[in-house]
């Protein structure tokens, strides 16, 4: 197939007065497999609801293998989908369940069995146990599977799922994660998936679309959306961030010495981001790109900021260090578990410290929309 | 020692005790107001006529045969193909509007309020009511006159078409409030599920909807065919001396014609067409349950 699976051009969606939608533009390619990662009220599940057919844009073009269908019904658009509740008909058995979408669609009768439990076993269900069963008697991760099943067992060119796995404990949502990663890449569907949590969309995507307020503030992979976040949203809503801000003033080839109440800083701005000399910016550095120093031994060349440690948080991975900045705010640094019991912090509460970072590890950000 | 701590303290040393207690009332009631009666009932329909009403010792199955009469049957038929009408007309007329209710979004409040009200009158009223509306001055022949369409009024009052309209027009609610019920709490999800699936409109309603509404169905025909069965009032209004369902024939035993036995008997013969009905109904829909 030439061309992306799925294509948003400025769709705008309102409900009543409230923009849910706000001239979203995206291309998906085919068997990628692409969240829509937000807050609730982002817009993410109108969005997918828009691609399902369950709303109607506005206004804007939406495509699906390079065809407008904007006005053709969910069950002409080629698309299979995974609701939050599962929504598996009570009354039916997993085999009709399954089976719902072959008699629709007037597949040959004698077909379907076959069909219900290739589908069944895709999922890992087995076809004999769990097809006369009723949904009642399921667990959460079995009704999930059988609504996988039952959108799979069509063959749609894309599957769209929307909060598939929150109603799991983590454990089996881990388990789920990735299965239905390995499904994508086996089956080469497009995937469409809507979360809201962050660490979902990182382990499963190929590309994630950070979504506020009706648009997307930031589209890139994973890597890039965590590595180089582009707003203050982005760079809080996925993984922690610590902020600090300063006036600019250009030394150039995209470096800027910014000067503000935490004193002065380095930093690199990625080439896509506008900086204007002379304006206030605000920069995000991640909690494990920061270090700790005695306050008069910080390397050359790294920014720094004194403060007070105000508490020491063990939690295995990493050893988190809240340190009260002299000017006020408080800032996280994770510090790597090299083992307490041999190799222990050597900051408790009340050390002097100097927070420090490279210019290269922090995000110069863009203004939030 | 209080006596509520007495009381209290009994009742700890006697686990079982409490369980009794709560239910002993109601299971009292039931005994006295309702078994024993219908016990006398039964006793009544096999004994002799007493010259000027109750009864006289001995055991006959006379009444019990006096009923087979073609006379009888007759009415006990019609009693049956009406209430089945009564039933059907409701369903059909009730179920898009409890459908329409459940979907009704703020209004929903509102138009319940309106189902229930009439129940807020005494169905001998309401069927007065019918009275006015129907009868050569009442208000649908006036309007018609007014309006020039016809030139004689049309008998509407005590013909079998009354007896119909009023039957559903009381038990209606009946109908519409479980059905409204079982509509109301279901999960809109499962239709978008249907139609992403490929299903139109009526394959959503059939496969989805209708399958699962049942249990309201089927409560609001019981609801409505059962009582159906035993009015009197409707017919008797409605439908003048001509349209006699068995309500009329015993309620006429019991006070016109003071023939306790006759009437008890045909009081029996209706209770066992109901519970035939019942029974009959759940023994089929548990069949259908282990096929499907």
């Amino acid at each position: 197939m030439n061309g992306p699976a799925v294509q948003l051009k400025d769709v705008v969606k309102r409900f009543g007065a409230a923009l849910a939608v706000d001239r979203v533009s995206v291309a998906i390619q085919p068997g990628e497999f692409f969240s829509l990662l937000g807050p609730s009220g982002c817009g993410k599940t109108t969005t997918l609801r828009l691609i399902a057919g369950f709303e109607s844009a506005d206004a804007g073009d939406l495509l699906i293998a390079g065809e407008r269908v904007n006005d053709r019904r969910p069950y002409e658009r080629g698309v299979g989908m995974v609701f939050q509740s599962y929504a598996l008909f009570p009354h039916l058995s997993v085999a009709r369940n399954v089976a719902f979408g072959l008699e629709q669609r007037k597949i040959p009768r004698a077909d379907i069995p076959a069909r219900v439990n290739r589908a069944l076993e895709l999922v890992r269900l087995d076809p004999v146990t769990y097809g006369p069963r009723m949904p009642a008697q399921l667990s959460g991760g079995q009704r999930q599977r059988v609504a996988l099943a039952r959108a799979l067992v069509l063959e749609p060119r894309i599957l769209l799922l929307d909060e598939p796995l929150g109603a799991l404990d983590l454990k089996l949502r881990k388990e789920m994660q990735l299965e239905l990663k390995a499904l994508n890449r086996t089956l080469g569907i497009t995937f469409i998936y809507v979360t809201h949590d962050q660490e979902e969309a990182l382990t499963m995507s190929d590309r994630i679309a950070v979504m506020d307020g009706g648009r997307i503030a930031q589209l890139g992979t994973p890597a890039d959306v965590y590595e180089n976040p582009r707003t203050a949203f982005v760079a809080s809503f996925i993984g922690g961030s610590n902020f600090l801000s300063g006036l600019a003033e250009s030394l150039g080839d995209r470096r800027w010495r910014l000067v503000g109440r935490h004193g002065t800083f380095v930093v690199r701005a990625e080439p896509e981001v506008v900086v204007e000399a002379g304006t206030e910016v605000r920069i995000a550095i991640r909690p494990e790109w920061m270090d700790l120093f005695p306050p008069d031994q910080v390397p050359a060349g790294e920014n720094a900021v004194p403060g007070t440690v105000q508490e020491v948080i063990y939690l295995g991975e990493t050893i988190h260090v809240l340190v009260a900045l002299d000017p006020g705010e408080v800032v996280t640094v994770a510090l790597r578990n090299e083992g307490q019991l041999i190799k222990p912090v050597p900051w408790t509460r009340g050390s002097r410290v100097a927070v420090a970072w490279l210019p290269e590890d922090c995000q110069v950000l863009e203004p939030d929309a | 020692m209080s006596l509520r701590r007495r009381v209290l303290g009994w009742f700890a040393l006697r686990p079982g005790a409490a369980g009794s207690a709560l239910v002993g009332p109601g299971l009292f009631w039931l005994l006295v107001f309702f078994l024993a009666p219908i016990g006398l009932m039964l006793a009544y329909s096999a004994m002799k006529r007493g010259m000027y009403g109750g009864v006289e010792p001995g055991f006959t199955l006379e009444h019990y045969r006096r009923f087979f009469d073609p006379l009888y049957l007759d009415i006990l038929f019609r009693t049956i193909l009406w209430s089945l009408v009564c039933t059907v007309l409701c369903l059909v007329v009730g179920y898009p509007m409890a459908f329409l209710i459940a979907r009704a979004g703020r209004w929903r409040q509102w138009l319940l309020f309106l189902v229930v009200l009439p129940f807020w009158t005494s169905f001998l009223v309401r069927m007065f009511a019918m009275i006015f509306l129907l009868r050569d001055t009442g208000f649908i022949n006036g309007l018609l006159l007014r309006l020039g369409l016809i030139s004689q009024p049309i008998v509407l009052l005590y013909t079998p078409g009354a007896v119909m309209l009023g039957l559903v027009y009381g038990f209606l609610p009946l109908m519409i409030l479980p059905i409204y019920a079982s509509l109301e709490k279901f999960d809109g999800a499962l239709l978008e599920a249907a139609e992403v699936l490929g299903a139109r409109p009526w394959a959503r309603f059939a496969r989805v909807i209708w399958p699962l509404s049942i249990p309201g169905v089927v409560a609001g025909a019981l609801l409505t065919f059962i009582p159906a069965l035993g009015s009197f009032v409707t017919s008797d209004l409605l439908g003048g001396a001509k349209q006699v369902m068995i309500g009329n024939l015993i309620q006429n035993q019991f006070t016109v014609a003071r023939n306790w036995p006759f009437g008890s008997a045909a009081a029996f013969v209706l209770m066992g067409v109901v519970l035939l009905a019942v029974v009959g109904y759940l023994r089929r829909r548990d069949a259908g349950g282990l096929l499907s």
